[in-house]
């Protein structure tokens, strides 16, 4: 497989399945401005209901194809009716948490239940190749081909020239006044969410043969090609999903073909932010629309955040920094330490996602940048740790806020797609660029813990390091949102708009959101490589976004205290309970889908 | 009426298209320091559009906005509140979890020491800084615009003042509407613009608005209304716009609009909202 035409055939063969991907999202954003970002998790769940059909069933082709369809349909409406529906008229920040929260649980459910080993899924058709033009073909490409087509056709006819098809056409265009037309906007989303979860199922099998593979760190993936796809044909416009999955496809396949494979990824997530950026409406839209979010209503669960008195907050931390000095197990302090290093993620997301509103899915990509920073310069130039550190905080502050920037014009969900796709550009990075990061080999004998030539090395030391810096960085955000800026961050996440008209810029406040955040992060990557003394470009990954995520909503947005306390109570409930590895992060993505149902505003509220 | 100085305020054929639809078409207007202008006009005449034209929240396709007879056309919205243009939204956008204190001092932010240096990359850095460090000068200006707010908010009688640590989600729609108009009195505008600043309150509370919008008026301050209430038009307007589908199809004194065939014609054509229609005929 060589020659340009053999690449184009790729593209486009990965391009249809792409296509089923975004088709859905872009009819389930078109109806309910909503990105969807288990949509992956439905891909994934397709795959392994092929295997199962294809492996143990062995069912012929046409039937695994209705299977998977049919089971897929079935979880899209099971989401539908119950992660989504009663979030109907809750703040806008809810179903976009729901869905994320939907996809770690599907994925985490499914990796339990098949082990993340890859496996093999034989394709069910004969191996051979036809010579076309100077290319070949295979009965797999024309079947992916085929599938590709005649759900574009179906789909069409469906739209057109059935009732239910009017009426999702009816929603999208204009919700409210289709809902006066007497359109019942419960069944359209039923449909388009039945009708994506097929098609994403389908697909997912149809990759898996492609690659004869599947494993579960497809999920996230095929989110993220999908919403590549569907942004750059421009939101909820689903024709314009199927040419931006063919683009996206075919810039990838001739990317592969220029550079290596191992820059797949990077194609796909360079050609999303340069949209974004150019063309935030996608290809297709006219220029000046206004854009596609809403432009009014609460974007956070509105309440009051519960006072907690001084004394009590002295009292706490006076605690916590005796702790050590009692018999305590090494266990239980070495569990805390991770707290208070997730705590200062926490701080920084809370101000960011929660004082702000950019609720980044990319925020452990700063922990890599604070970590590769201080673990490269202690390690390559002899700079002392506690200084690396600070130098590892300062990295992450200007290279997060470089690499955010070009997102600071959008709002809600498209923010979080830029953060988590520069959240992958920069591991992708990380693992391509061997002369300075030694690639996926990973830096190890990093040195340990030091301050002023002492090395931290006692549990007690790290703890009390670990402990301190937290707590500095803690006031120093507390001061932080009682000044001018607090406000105008907080102006800003309720309503831009009104912001702008006083007067705040949104760049400049949230870059300094951002550059605040950055630092908190790096210190607390630049503190963990350190500790760990050996880091790689997995060490920092999405499921450690996501954890931040739960921590910051269970303590309540933007709320510095809450941070700190949701921080222990993750880390340390499941260590209580001792609870297996495995099961944390479906249990994350259950207490977030909790919280956001139940009590939105989190434990000590919204600030 | 023609103008003998230089408008505060003037737009020439200010034109806002979405897809077919010419919201804003060929609007010409001139508003002299001190004046009182109101838009009037059937719901989807354009008079929010307008708005978002002046003040830099949506650009026009063509036409020219002349501010302090300097062309302000396509300028950010961030820009223009620093030149003292200050406007309420029809549907009210206070920001929801920020204290009524909270809410007006956003409208004082342009005024702000820290906000100041406008250079890249040094500018922002300092004012985190200065946020950060809150040195002598800096709470001294805090604690003056509390007191400021505070004056402010007195405006509203016992309206706002006792509500003033309470977020804004928690008031009455009536009362976030005062936030609104509060909020934009603390920029110390030049040029305020009020959308619908009566729209969903009862006629005591529009009483009480429309004294409150009076006594701005007297103090000098050059506003544009946008007002259904046609009692308030009549009273408070120098001079009253008819705008119907994008176009100006009347303009003069209140009077003159009010019996001119065209605009009755335009308001029964369009089945008048409810409130415009009872002032009309009382
Ligand atoms: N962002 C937009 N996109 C498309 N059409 C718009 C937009 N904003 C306003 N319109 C349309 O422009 C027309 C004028 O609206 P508007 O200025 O709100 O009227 P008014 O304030 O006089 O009631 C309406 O038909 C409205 O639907
Ligand atoms: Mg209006």
């Amino acid at each position: 497989m060589s020659s340009w035409l053999d690449y184009t055939i790729n593209g486009l063969i990965v391009g249809n399945v792409y296509a089923l991907v975004a088709v859905g999202l872009a009819l389930i954003f078109g109806v309910s401005r909503l990105i969807n970002f288990a949509q992956g998790s439905i891909y994934l769940v397709g795959a392994y209901i092929g295997w199962v059909a294809v492996v143990q069933l062995h069912t012929p082709l046409p039937l695994t194809i209705i299977f998977v369809a049919v089971v897929a349909a079935l979880v899209g409406l099971i989401i539908e009716r119950f992660g989504l529906r009663p979030l109907q008229n809750s703040v806008r920040i809810a179903p976009l948490l729901a869905t994320i929260g939907i996809s770690f649980v599907l994925d985490q459910l499914v990796m339990l239940t098949f082990s993340p080993n890859p496996r093999a899924l034989p394709s069910q058709l004969p191996d051979v190749r036809f010579e076309v033009g100077g290319g070949t073909i295979g009965p797999l490409d024309l079947l992916i081909a085929g599938v590709g087509i005649s759900s574009a056709l179906l789909l069409f006819v469906f739209l057109r020239y059935t009732k239910l098809g009017w009426a999702v056409r009816a929603a999208s265009q204009d919700r409210d006044a289709a809902m006066q037309m007497g359109v019942d906007v419960n069944r359209v989303n039923q449909t388009v969410f039945g009708l994506a979860a097929a098609l994403g199922g389908v697909s997912g099998l149809l990759v898996g043969m492609y690659y004869n593979q599947i494993d579960t760190a497809m999920s996230l993936q095929a989110t993220l090609k999908g919403v590549v796809a569907e942004v750059v044909g421009g939101a909820g416009n689903v024709p314009g999903a199927v040419i931006g999955s063919m683009l996206l496809g075919l810039v990838e396949s001739y990317g592969v073909a220029v550079f290596g494979t191992s820059y797949r990824n990077l194609f796909a997530f360079l050609l999303l932010i340069v949209v974004l950026v150019l063309r935030p409406n996608g290809l297709f839209a006219s220029a000046r629309q206004a854009p596609p979010e809403p432009l009014t209503g609460t974007f956070i669960a509105p309440s009051r955040p519960v006072r907690i008195p001084r004394w009590a907050l002295v009292v706490a931390v006076a605690l916590f920094a005796v702790l050590p000095l009692l018999p305590v197990s090494f266990y239980v302090l070495q569990t805390l330490i991770n707290a208070w290093l997730l705590g200062m993620l926490a701080l920084s997301l809370t101000l960011v996602a929660g004082t702000i509103g950019q609720v980044s899915l990319g925020h452990a990509a700063l922990l890599a940048i604070g970590a590769y920073t201080s673990a490269l310069l202690s390690l390559t130039l002899n700079v002392p740790v506690g200084l690396a550190i600070v130098a590892g905080g300062l990295m992450s502050a200007a290279l997060g806020t470089i690499l955010i920037s070009p997102s600071f014009r959008l709002r809600g969900h498209y923010v979080s797609i830029a953060t988590l796709a520069i959240g992958e550009i920069v591991s992708l990075v990380i693992l391509n660029w061997e002369s300075v990061t030694r690639g996926p080999i990973g830096i190890s004998g990093i040195p340990p813990l030091s301050l002023f030539g002492y090395d931290l090395v006692d549990p007690r030391t790290v703890y009390w390091f670990a402990f301190a810096v937290m707590v500095v960085l803690a006031l120093v955000q507390g001061r932080l949102l009682g000044s001018h800026l607090g406000r105008s961050f907080r102006a800003i996440r309720d309503d831009d708009i009104a912001a702008r008209a006083y007067g705040l810029s949104l760049n400049r406040y949230k870059s300094l959101a951002f550059i605040f955040g950055g630092f908190a992060a790096g210190v607390s990557g630049g503190i963990a490589a350190h500790l760990y003394s050996y880091i790689n470009h997995e060490t920092f990954n999405t499921q450690q976004s996501i954890l931040a995520l739960t921590v910051v909503i269970l303590g309540g947005l933007g709320n510095v205290v809450g941070a700190i306390v949701g921080a222990v109570a993750l880390v340390g409930i499941p260590e209580m309970f001792r609870i297996a590895a495995e099961y944390r992060i479906l249990i994350y993505g259950i207490v977030l889908l909790l919280l956001v149902r139940f009590r939105p505003q989190g434990l000590l509220g919204t600030i | 009426m023609a103008e003998t100085i230089a408008p505060l305020l003037s737009l020439r054929g200010l034109t806002r298209r979405f897809g077919g639809l010419t919201a804003v078409d060929g609007i010409d207007l001139d508003l002299a320091k001190g004046g009182l202008v109101s838009i009037i006009g059937p719901n989807g005449a354009g008079k929010t559009t307008l708005f978002n034209l002046v003040t830099g929240l949506d650009r026009p396709d063509a036409g020219e906005v002349r501010f302090e007879e300097r062309d302000i056309t396509g300028h950010s919205p961030e820009r223009l509140a620093a030149q003292g243009i200050a406007r309420t939204f029809q549907l009210g956008r206070v920001f929801g979890n920020l204290s009524v204190m909270d809410n007006v001092l956003i409208g004082a932010h342009t005024r702000l020491r820290a906000v100041k240096p406008a250079v890249p990359v040094i500018g922002p850095l300092l004012e985190l800084g200065l946020a950060l460090l809150r040195p002598a000068s800096v709470k001294a200006e805090e604690e003056r615009l509390r007191e400021e707010v505070k004056v402010i908010l007195a405006r509203f009688g016992e309206r706002l003042l006792p509500r003033i640590d309470q977020p804004a989600y928690s008031l009455s729609y009536a009362n976030r509407r005062r936030v609104e108009i509060a909020r934009a009195l603390a920029l110390k505008p030049r040029l305020l613009l009020l959308d619908e600043p009566t729209a969903g309150m009862n006629p005591s509370e529009t009483a009480e608005m429309q004294a409150l919008v009076a006594e701005l008026k007297a103090e000098g301050l050059t506003i544009l209304l946008i007002e259904h209430k046609l009692e308030m038009v009549m009273r408070l307007s120098d001079r009253v716009i008819v705008m119907d589908e994008g176009k100006k199809i009347a303009e003069g004194p209140g009077e003159q609009v009010r019996n001119d065939s065209k605009v009755i014609e335009a308001y029964l054509g369009h089945g008048l909202s409810g409130t415009a229609e009872q002032e009309s005929a009382a």
